[in-house]
């Protein structure tokens, strides 16, 4: 095990805790880096729908792991930043602006939803967000001068600076690189004075009220920043299906990303990243294992939500923090061994809280 | 004559909304737990009724309270098996449990043999009947479907409210909405009546899928209508019973009249529209009692 002799008040500030961190952090990096060099280009093509999906799994953990907000409406937002790259591309305009006008706008449909927040909490907020997601879906539908309706949108190839990205190598490097950036943007957030007040709003609205955080205000900018990134992830999601339509933001998919994060683990960025990877792969080993199931399991089209509606299950009551969870465990027991105590990780019960005190 | 005719189907379609608006909101006084799984148990009821009326080729009304009794049984399992186990965990814990029930459920419906992802049929007694009230051109037409789902809602609440009214179990049943410690130190069983609680409150979407499937077939997306009842159940304030049911007729009418009088579209948002407006304007609904939360 090892112990940090701190010497600094900078030590508690540093992103790298210890030497260690660097080492293998660094050895992540150099390892994604050669990806594509070593694997065949499905399974790099399928690297970057993890890269996505984890931006999106950062924005909606900034507001759902950090912020304690639920929202139900996030598809909403990746179809804002969708519908923004493409409209804007078609236009002409270079994708570091179009990228940028994306998560803007995507950021300012947030602070719209986050509007009511000025006025209700708790469930009414999450529903508030339903009933968003829904009417952007129906006016992303119905605006078809902008967004082709149902017919949906095709978008031209991309290029940065002259530079064309048509391989899936060079689009694995733009995603990967928008996730490192993304990484540490929310990193130096959640270590900053307005990421400290989304933590205290989480642990307890009343709390964190007294201390004079302005509620309506932090949660308005939770959702903001939630939505950029989602817009941002929005505008690589439209770059890699090259095509876009209303169907691939319903409802579900808002669901679909909760549930992503959730059993990636709640409360850290780890769990934004391990959920998306978990649900790209699941989704992959389900189509594999279609081939050698039996006929009767394996043509049924329900069989994947059901395997993911049982993971959530068994993740939301056995194991709380998720994959996340399960990777904090097992390197404890690794890091004191033979020391390691069945109870050390328990959940704390506490007395039900009641909202609605008169 | 055609705006009476409007109303009438939204009334109906409103029933719908409310049953499931009241299922939500008898959980949620009984144990502050939103239900998202609440379409899907709606869903579950129509596809047992089909069973029952299909497979096992029993009359419509002996299928209907076979299907109730069976959605109540599913429920009470429910929240022995999976909802007990997270008691005093926060509120978004169980949140998240319910959304993964009702996925799991959508999942499940698919791959049991005869219900499958085709839309079926409810073979029921009344169907395709028509009610004409007056003669001439400008006469009445109501279906019977729509009439039957609004009889048999009066009746559900009516039967509901002296429950609650008159029964030793239904005044324990408020009493542990009111204040769990309390009741339980006046010898409750605060956790049997929460069971029993989302055994009703399952039976009653049941009861709404039974209603709704002659209306709209039944099928696996049926649930999504349950994500309707949410609006109904924040406009009529969350934690009132009779809000519940107006909540419900007021999205039902709404939704009813804007297919009809405003341009395409508005038909599937209008209860969210609503839902939004009430949010800012009146937050706590139309019934609803202030909320305000102590230290």
């Amino acid at each position: 095990m090892r112990f940090l002799f701190k010497t600094h008040y900078e030590q508690d500030l540093e992103l790298f805790k210890h030497g260690g961190q660097k080492f293998w952090y660094g050895l992540l990096l150099l390892a994604l880096a050669a990806a594509p060099m070593v694997f065949p280009e499905y399974f790099i093509s399928q690297l970057v729908f993890v890269w996505i999906y984890s931006v999106v799994g950062l924005g909606l953990m900034l507001l759902v792991g950090f912020t304690g907000q639920v929202s139900l409406g996030h598809a909403a937002f990746l179809a804002m930043g969708a519908y923004t790259e493409a409209y804007l591309q078609q236009r002409g305009w270079p994708f570091l602006f179009s990228l940028a006008s994306a998560a803007v706008v995507a950021g300012l449909t947030g602070i719209v939803v986050g509007l009511p927040a000025l006025r209700v909490k708790g469930i009414y907020l999450s529903i508030a967000t339903l009933a968003f997601g829904f009417i952007v879906e129906e006016a992303v539908t119905r605006a078809d001068g902008i967004t082709g309706g149902n017919s949906g949108i095709t978008l031209g190839s991309l290029e940065i600076f002259g530079l064309p990205i048509n391989s899936e190598t060079r689009f694995y490097y733009v995603s990967l690189f928008i996730l490192i950036l993304c990484v540490l943007g929310v990193m130096n957030l959640m270590r900053s004075p307005t990421g400290r007040a989304f933590v205290a709003i989480r642990d307890s609205e009343i709390s964190a009220q007294s201390m004079g955080i302005h509620l309506a205000r932090y949660k308005t900018i939770a959702f903001a920043l939630s939505a950029a990134l989602t817009g941002i992830a929005g505008a690589l999601y439209a770059h890699k299906l090259r095509f876009i339509s209303p169907e691939q933001f319903t409802i579900l998919q808002s669901i679909e990303l909760l549930i992503m994060i959730v059993i990636g683990g709640l409360g850290s960025i780890y769990g934004a990243i391990f959920g998306a990877a978990f649900w790209i792969l699941a989704q992959q080993l389900i189509v594999t294992a279609k081939d050698w199931l039996p006929p009767a399991i394996g043509q049924q089209t329900g069989l994947q939500p059901t395997i993911f509606g049982i993971f959530l299950v068994a993740v939301v009551l056995f194991e709380p923090l998720g994959i996340y969870g399960m990777w904090l465990k097992m390197r404890t027991f690794l890091e004191i061994f033979p020391f390691y105590r069945k109870g050390m990780f328990r959940r704390q019960k506490s007395y039900m809280k009641s909202e609605r005190l008169k | 004559m055609q705006f009476l005719q409007l109303v009438i189907s939204g009334v109906a379609q409103g029933c719908i909304y409310g049953l499931i608006a009241l299922g939500f909101v008898l959980i949620y006084k009984a144990t502050e737990t939103v239900n998202f799984a609440q379409g899907d148990l709606m869903m579950l009821g129509g596809f047992l009724g089909l069973s029952c009326m299909v497979v096992l080729g029993m009359p419509f009304w002996v299928a209907f309270l076979a299907t109730l009794a069976v959605a109540m049984l599913f429920g009470m399992l429910m929240e022995r098996a999976l909802l007990r186990p997270l008691l005093g965990q926060p509120a978004f814990t169980v949140v998240m449990l319910t959304i993964g029930i009702g996925y799991l459920a959508r999942g499940l419906v698919t791959m049991i043999p005869g219900w499958g992802t085709e839309t079926h049929t409810l073979p029921v007694p009344y169907k395709d009947e028509v009610l004409r009230l007056g003669s001439g051109g400008d006469a009445l037409v109501l279906s019977m479907e729509h009439m039957v789902v609004i009889v048999v809602t009066a009746l559900l609440i009516a039967i509901l409210f002296l429950f609650f009214r008159y029964t030793k179990l239904g005044v324990a049943m408020q009493a542990t909405s009111q204040n769990q410690l309390a009741a339980f130190y006046m010898g409750i069983p605060v956790r049997r009546i929460n069971m029993l609680v989302w055994g009703i409150s399952a039976a009653v979407s049941a009861c709404a899928g039974l209603l709704l499937a002659p209306i709209t077939f039944v099928h696996v997306n049926m649930g999504f209508i349950g994500l309707k009842a949410f609006p109904a159940a924040v406009v009529g304030g969350f934690g009132s019973i009779p809000g519940a049911l107006v909540g419900g007729l007021i999205i039902g009418i709404a939704e009813s009249l804007a297919g009809f009088y405003l341009p395409e579209g508005f038909k599937d948002i209008a209860a969210y529209v609503l839902v939004l407006v009430m949010l800012v304007v009146l937050p706590n609904g139309l019934f609803g009692d202030k909320m305000r939360k102590k230290v």
